[in-house]
């Protein structure tokens, strides 16, 4: 392979079809008597990456970490770590660590000790020890207060005890088990931004177990997205929001405005038959379609545009439609415009301006329009 | 990267892999072994312990209610020569609980002990449920002052407990000297070595129990329920049997059970207060068995009392069941 | 909000405590007494306290209940430790039910019925084995080990729920075998409820009679079968000495108790406030 072209690679390996996954998941099954919890699941995931399993509550998300972990056992599959099969390895003796979403830290033990219990059971020397918990305790800014015991910290502090806890056996791979969900909505999103730069720093694997589709977008090289035990896509944050492979998944993550209808063919691209809109709509020219297939039109809120006047653009699908109400968001406003056939429509609109010049109001007549290469094609 | 570096480099970390692999296979058996005796242990020991001391003991009581009265010692037939003769003796197998049934001092003796114990209990949730309710209320230390109050009997004698109603109860007692005292009557009254003495000394007796598990259960429960249900307009009182109690009965039911069951066996508060007028199965039990030493009829005794208890606690069970399904 | 004063809880409250500590309380006025008969004053004295001091029988029964409440409260809380242990993390192994049922039964078991039972148990191995060739402070320890461990798992177990496995799992997670995570997070974290399981169960044992009439022999009285004798047949002066001297050691312990709960509350309280400040 051309040098140049490895380059390209080297923030996203998983791009690189010759690199090697540094954790491979293959075809792992866990059921519990009858139920299952995770069916089939094989996932490749590489050296460096912040890596997040995202799903709703009991999608199966957890139990995949927890075998990560080794707190429970696969029913079916193995788990490679580095290039070990990890199925006879017993949960303290894998090279991975986790954050848990409780956080865990032992009550009876100050936050020094918390963070130096790893690394005494490896059998790490005394001076060691305490100089690489004074490091992750500075670099998580919580070496004054390495006596105190965890009740006596704040729900922010506790984190970063957590997090260096976890982190100061310097593991292969760090799991974490939905690392904000205790935090309140700002500290939360500063410590996003924290995680994401101790990960740089270390360059250690992260996985992320979340059901907050903002906080894995915000974080992650990649997104896994499960349901019912199966993960129903992987890619970048930006390909799952904007290419999502099933409407489920557009719903999930973020919001989206479908229409259902059937295909039909204009001259040189296809269009789409909507029972309740009396014009055809366009649709993206990429998409694979037959004649008469059942298929949704989607698109997101923030890719229509909204005007007063017709902007008399060919290229565009242009709807007619009133304002039914508008909700002021402070950077954004939403609106939510009825179209023809009793169909409303999310849009989102950037303020640019100040709101005492907003320009359309409720009961607005207004032309929404958007370009039919931003709209996608879902089916089931 | 240059292929032999390329190779070298697997190769060693191909060795190393192995190594740690049979250190970590040698770790694991180690480990398992361990896991899987010390496991084990910790589970055989106490079932040991509580198979010897608890589940033959009843077999040996079961078996023996089965078995017909000698004067002898031990007072009864063989365990080991009946089963020989399994035909001959099938006909006395029930000659014990049939003479439980016939002769009606037993019938009269577990009705009571019924009666007693249901009213004891309903008498101690009648002062309990209050008193669990005001210590709720109470306010930071008072609270935690008046639980101290409601434990502390319970670790002191429960023996010396009910010897001290025998100094109120007595004929000359404290009790009966302040009445004469107080001119509520001439005569003292007689109150020991009756139901009423035993209706106290349980109530006394068992209150604790009552209270514990009604201040947990009220404790716990949301007190902004009271608020929505006022601002809906509910009287207080509306508020407490619409909201409150329906809220508290797995405590009620603890409670009551709590009371009941050691109420219902009860020997000592029976004895000591209520003499021998009052017929209780926990007495006639100890009787049968220290005085008359008819060994039989007091297995056949304890097993009849304990299939009597079996019924709360299976009512008791299911309205658990109940709760957790919920 | 303010709380608003219920006069009628007020009073059952008032009465019930009332009903609670009126007959300790007097048991303690007439202790001191100088009367032969409890219930007539006759003046106060400390009479009773000498003779009880003196009597040589009381000493011994109280410290053989003694030496067997400590016993059995040690054995108990080890097997009931195990046995809390095994009801709460280890979730499959055989014969689970039954052990479930053997520890909750002897909780609700009359105690004429346990004692029956253990009775004639040691009656048969008696005939059978030669062991216990006669009952005394061996059978009523066991005996009382029998229904203490069932209290002492109770607690445990509901110790062990509360806390959650998340913590074990932890320790396991930073390299440590399950052995150790025994050592450095279970048990310390179980610490205060072995504590109080081994009160409990000091204080059943010290409490218990009729188990122990059962299942003792000649020669062999604890304080409640000694106690039990001498008021069986009346009221007794020097036995309200006794009470007094047991409510008194039962109510500076509690109020240590009491203290030492309070006062970890208020540090509670202060840690809460040092972690909100920052």
């Amino acid at each position: 392979m051309p040098s140049q072209e490895r380059d390209a690679f080297l923030d996203r390996p998983w791009k690189d079809s010759t690199a090697e996954p540094f954790i491979r998941i293959e075809g792992v099954t866990k059921r519990f008597g009858t139920f299952t919890a995770v069916e089939a699941v094989s996932l490749d995931i590489y050296k460096g990456e912040l890596f997040s399993l995202l799903g709703g509550s009991g999608c199966g998300k957890t139990t995949l970490l927890r075998m990560l972990a080794g707190f429970e056992e696969p029913t079916a599959g193995h788990i490679y770590i580095d290039g070990v099969d990890m199925i006879d390895v017993p949960a303290y003796a894998r090279p991975v660590n986790m954050m848990f979403q409780s956080y865990a830290l032992f009550p009876h033990m100050s936050v020094e000790d918390n963070v130096a219990y790893g690394l005494k059971r490896d059998g790490v020397s005394k001076a060691e020890i305490s100089q690489r918990v004074a490091d992750m305790l500075s670099m998580v800014e919580l070496l004054e207060l390495q006596k105190r015991k965890p009740h006596q910290l704040s729900g922010g502090q506790r984190q970063r005890v957590a997090l260096a806890r976890a982190l100061v056996k310097r593991p292969k791979l760090l799991l974490l088990d939905e690392p904000l969900a205790a935090l309140d909505k700002r500290l939360r999103e500063q410590t996003q931004f924290e995680l994401m730069n101790i990960q740089d720093q270390l360059g250690v694997t992260f996985i992320v177990v979340t059901h907050d589709q903002e906080e894995a977008m915000t974080l992650s090289t990649r997104i896994a997205v499960m349901d019912h035990g199966q993960i129903i896509q992987v890619g970048e944050p930006s390909e799952v929001y904007e290419r999502p492979q099933t409407k489920d998944i557009a719903n999930f993550i973020g919001t989206i405005n479908m229409f259902d209808g059937e295909v039909m063919s204009s001259n040189d691209s296809f269009l789409l038959r909507c029972p309740k809109i009396s014009k055809p709509l366009k649709l993206p020219s990429q998409a694979e379609l037959n004649i008469g297939q059942q298929v949704t039109l989607a698109i997101r809120p923030e890719k229509i545009k909204m005007t007063l006047e017709d902007p008399h653009d060919s290229l565009q699908i242009t709807l007619r439609g009133e304002v039914l109400e508008f909700a002021y968001m402070g950077n954004i406003s939403i609106y939510r415009v009825k179209i023809e056939g009793e169909v409303v429509l999310q849009i989102t609109i950037p303020n640019l301006d100040r709101m005492a010049e907003r320009k359309i109001e409720w009961d607005d007549q207004v032309f929404i329009s958007w370009h039919p290469e931003n709209s996608l094609v879902l089916r089931d | 990267m240059t292929k032999p570096t390329d190779s070298a480099l697997t190769a060693s970390r191909l060795n190393e892999s192995a190594k740690m692999t049979s250190h970590r296979q040698w770790v694991h058996v180690v480990d398992n072994f361990f896991q899987s005796r010390w496991k084990g242990l910790s589970v055989a020991i106490p079932y040991v312990w509580l198979v010897i001391f608890f589940l033959i003991p009843f077999f040996i009581v079961l078996k023996i209610s089965f078995a017909e009265s000698l004067i002898a010692s031990p007072p009864f037939s063989s365990l080991f020569e009946w089963s020989e003769d399994a035909a001959l003796k099938m006909t006395l197998i029930f000659d014990n609980f049939a003479y439980l049934w016939e002769d009606d001092l037993y019938v009269k003796t577990y009705l009571n002990s019924v009666k007693i114990s249901t009213i004891s209990t309903i008498l101690c949730l009648l002062i309990g449920y209050p008193m669990a309710y005001a210590i709720v209320r109470a306010s930071g230390t008072m609270k935690y002052l008046l639980l101290l109050m409601v434990i502390l009997p319970f670790w002191t004698s429960f023996l010396l407990r009910v010897y001290a109603w025998m100094g109120i109860l007595a004929d000359q007692g404290t009790l009966n000297s302040f009445l004469i005292w107080a001119g509520i009557i001439d005569q003292p009254i007689r109150m020991m070595y009756s139901e009423f003495a035993v209706y106290i000394g349980i109530v006394y007796s068992y209150l604790p129990f009552m209270i514990l598990p009604l201040y947990a259960n009220l404790e716990k429960l949301d007190l902004t329920l009271h608020e929505a249900a006022s601002d809906l307009g509910a009287h207080p009182i509306t508020v407490f049997f619409t909201v409150t109690l329906p809220l508290t009965i797995p405590g009620i039911i603890a409670g009551g059970l709590l009371v009941f069951i050691p109420a219902t066996g009860e020997f000592v508060i029976p004895d000591l207060l209520g003499g021998g007028n009052v017929l209780m199965i926990g007495r006639v039990l100890y009787d049968e068995f220290n005085s008359n030493h008819d060994w039989p009829v007091a297995a056949a005794v304890a097993i009849a009392l304990l299939i009597l208890l079996v019924i709360p606690m299976m009512f008791y069970q299911h309205a658990q069941s109940r709760q957790i399904n919920n | 909000m303010p709380k608003k004063r219920s006069t009628f809880l007020l009073s059952v409250l008032c009465f019930g405590m009332a009903f609670l500590y009126i007959p300790m309380f007097l048991l303690i006025v007439y202790s001191f007494n100088y009367s032969k008969i409890v219930s007539v004053w006759g003046g106060l004295s400390t009479r009773w306290y000498t003779s009880l001091f003196e009597s040589e029988e009381i000493w011994s029964a109280l410290m053989l209940s003694l030496k067997i409440a400590i016993v059995n409260a040690t054995f108990a809380t080890l097997l009931g430790t195990l046995a809390g242990l095994a009801l709460a993390r280890f979730r499959y192994f055989r014969g689970r039910t039954l052990f479930t049922g053997m520890i909750s039964a002897p909780l609700v078991m009359p105690e004429v019925i346990t004692g029956l039972s253990l009775l004639l148990l040691f009656i048969t191995l008696g005939d059978l084995i030669g062991w216990p060739e006669k009952r005394g402070i061996t059978t009523i320890t066991i005996a009382h080990i029998t229904f203490s461990l069932a209290y002492v798992a109770v607690i445990i177990e509901s110790r062990l729920s509360g806390i959650g496995e998340t913590l074990e799992e932890a320790a396991l997670d930073l390299g440590a075998k399950p052995l150790r995570v025994m050592m450095d997070i279970t048990l310390p974290l179980l610490a205060p409820g072995m504590l109080a399981g081994w009160l409990l169960a000091f204080t059943l044992s010290l409490d218990d009679l009729v188990i122990a009439s059962f299942v003792s022999g000649p020669g062999s009285s604890t304080l409640p079968m000694l106690i039990y004798s001498r008021v069986k047949l009346g009221l007794k002066p020097d036995i309200n000495a006794l009470a007094t001297m047991i409510i008194l050691a039962v109510a500076i312990g509690v109020l240590i108790a009491g203290w030492i709960l309070i006062r970890q509350q208020k540090q509670r309280q202060r840690d809460a406030q040092l972690a909100g400040t920052e």
